[in-house]
């Protein structure tokens, strides 16, 4: 996953996926967390920001449909001070962001890492999309791709990029699963035969283990990061 | 001049950012000033000869060499609109971020080291039409093209117009696209000689002052 490698053009803005920053620090590892609408992704993140911000320097970039509601939603939940979370619009199209054309996100990223650097971790949040919406690996470093139990047990059996390919499946809201006729134990072993060796966690942020999983994951990507 | 060069740049594909803005038409469809095909080929047309020429002019004498800075201050005094002002140099960051990737050379970089949070988006085209090998005329009629292929396209998903309909207004505008490019490259041969002053100054009051609005709405599909 890490991509060092030499700019055969050094010059005034890291392109794409640079893992060192024009002055030749390395860049903050940045993590993308995508899913459908709905399913638990922005209260993933500010659940991450609260366990991993006193562990490392972090930021968030979110992209939202409708401009700054998840950016909003975590700013009223301060669960980061407002200029370590910075929105990009997408118009109308969030995959296209995140996958297609990453220009807005890696420069997000870059004044973040700018204005409030030395950075360890960026999360950049795609809004919510479809089961085929994944993260160009020249804006993010590693995946995690966020499905619920209410969204229908089924969604690992019609896998997708999303659920087949991510480095790491969220099944999120687990609470819900008796009320929503959810077989978890049917969303496990669909989801390990579409990914054979890939890590999936089942959570609920509405439980005492909330993020932990989740975050754990984290600090083994920043811990491989550091190397 | 290589065509098929010419076809990368212009490609709505290309990765640039163009795609989260909508050229003034969500602000105008939000005004109700766009509610159909018919409506579209009008305001596309009002952009055609306004931002369209003027993006195009200065592309154009980017293109043929013109000191960028002198063109970026130009570009400043010919939109009025803060918001505009800021959007053109975001889209003139994304720009020279994708052109580097694609044709590497020392013109852009200096460019970029110039302006690091980025020029205005025309000045941008034309220094990448240099570095593609292209022209006056092709950097000319990218930003012509560019100017009406945005609102058109943003208009499919905000109107959920007939995707043929809008191709179909680009086409019947194309021959005035030409013409507009033609004047803008004459325009551009103007200002290597006599400077900045020759640039055309073509503004839409609506456009900046719509813009403006737009910038301060919540719940917009579109960043302008």
């Amino acid at each position: 996953m890490h991509r060092d490698h030499i700019d055969p053009h050094p010059g005034p803005a890291a392109l794409g996926g640079d893992a060192r920053r024009p002055d030749g620090a390395r860049r903050a590892l940045r993590i993308g967390l995508g899913g459908p609408v709905g399913s638990g992704k922005t209260a993933t993140v500010a659940a991450l920001c609260r366990v991993l911000r006193d562990e490392v320097s972090l930021a968030v970039v979110t992209n939202d449909i409708y401009t700054r509601e998840d950016a909003e939603y975590l700013l009223r939940e301060a669960v980061l001070p407002p200029e370590r979370i910075t929105a990009v619009e997408t118009g109308a199209c969030p995959h296209t962001a995140i996958r297609d054309d990453i220009s807005a996100n890696l420069e997000a990223v870059e004044d973040l890492e700018d204005s409030v650097g030395p950075l360890d971790l960026v999360l950049v949040e795609s809004g919510g999309d479809n089961l085929t919406a994944t993260f160009s690996k020249g804006l993010v470093d590693a995946q995690i791709f966020v499905i619920d139990v209410a969204g229908g047990d089924d969604i690992p059996r019609k896998g997708g990029p999303g659920v087949t390919t991510a480095d790491l499946l969220v099944v999120n809201k687990t609470d819900l699963a008796p009320y929503v006729g959810s077989d978890l134990g049917r969303m496990a072993v669909d989801a390990k035969a579409q990914r054979a060796d890939l890590p999936v966690v089942f959570q609920s942020l509405r439980e005492d283990e909330g993020v932990a999983a989740v975050a754990g994951w984290v600090r083994q990507r920043l811990a491989a990061w550091a190397v | 001049m290589s065509r098929a060069a010419l076809l990368v740049l212009a490609d709505g594909r290309f990765p640039a950012g163009g795609h989260a803005h909508s050229g003034g038409a969500e602000a105008a469809v939000h005004a109700g000033r766009i509610t159909g095909a018919e409506s579209l080929e009008s305001f596309c047309r009002g952009r055609l000869h306004t931002a369209g020429l003027v993006g195009a002019a200065l592309a154009a004498s980017a293109a043929l060499g013109v000191d960028p800075v002198a063109l970026d201050a130009a570009a400043d005094a010919r939109t009025p609109s803060p918001a505009l002002r800021a959007a053109a140099r975001r889209l003139g960051r994304q720009l020279l971020r994708a052109v580097r990737a694609a044709w590497p050379g020392d013109e852009l970089d200096a460019l970029g080291r110039r302006f690091p949070k980025g020029a205005h988006q025309p000045v941008v085209l034309g220094a990448a039409a240099r570095a593609a090998g292209l022209g006056a005329e092709d950097a000319a009629h990218c930003a012509v093209y560019e100017s009406v292929g945005g609102p058109a396209t943003a208009t499919v998903r905000l109107l959920s117009l007939d995707p043929f309909d809008a191709t179909a207004v680009l086409a019947r505008l194309a021959p005035e696209a030409d013409r507009v490019a033609e004047a803008a490259v004459r325009a551009a041969r103007r200002v290597v000689r006599e400077g900045t002053g020759a640039l055309p100054a073509a503004s839409a009051p609506l456009l900046e002052i719509h813009a403006e609005a737009h910038a301060g709405r919540a719940g917009r599909l579109f960043a302008s």
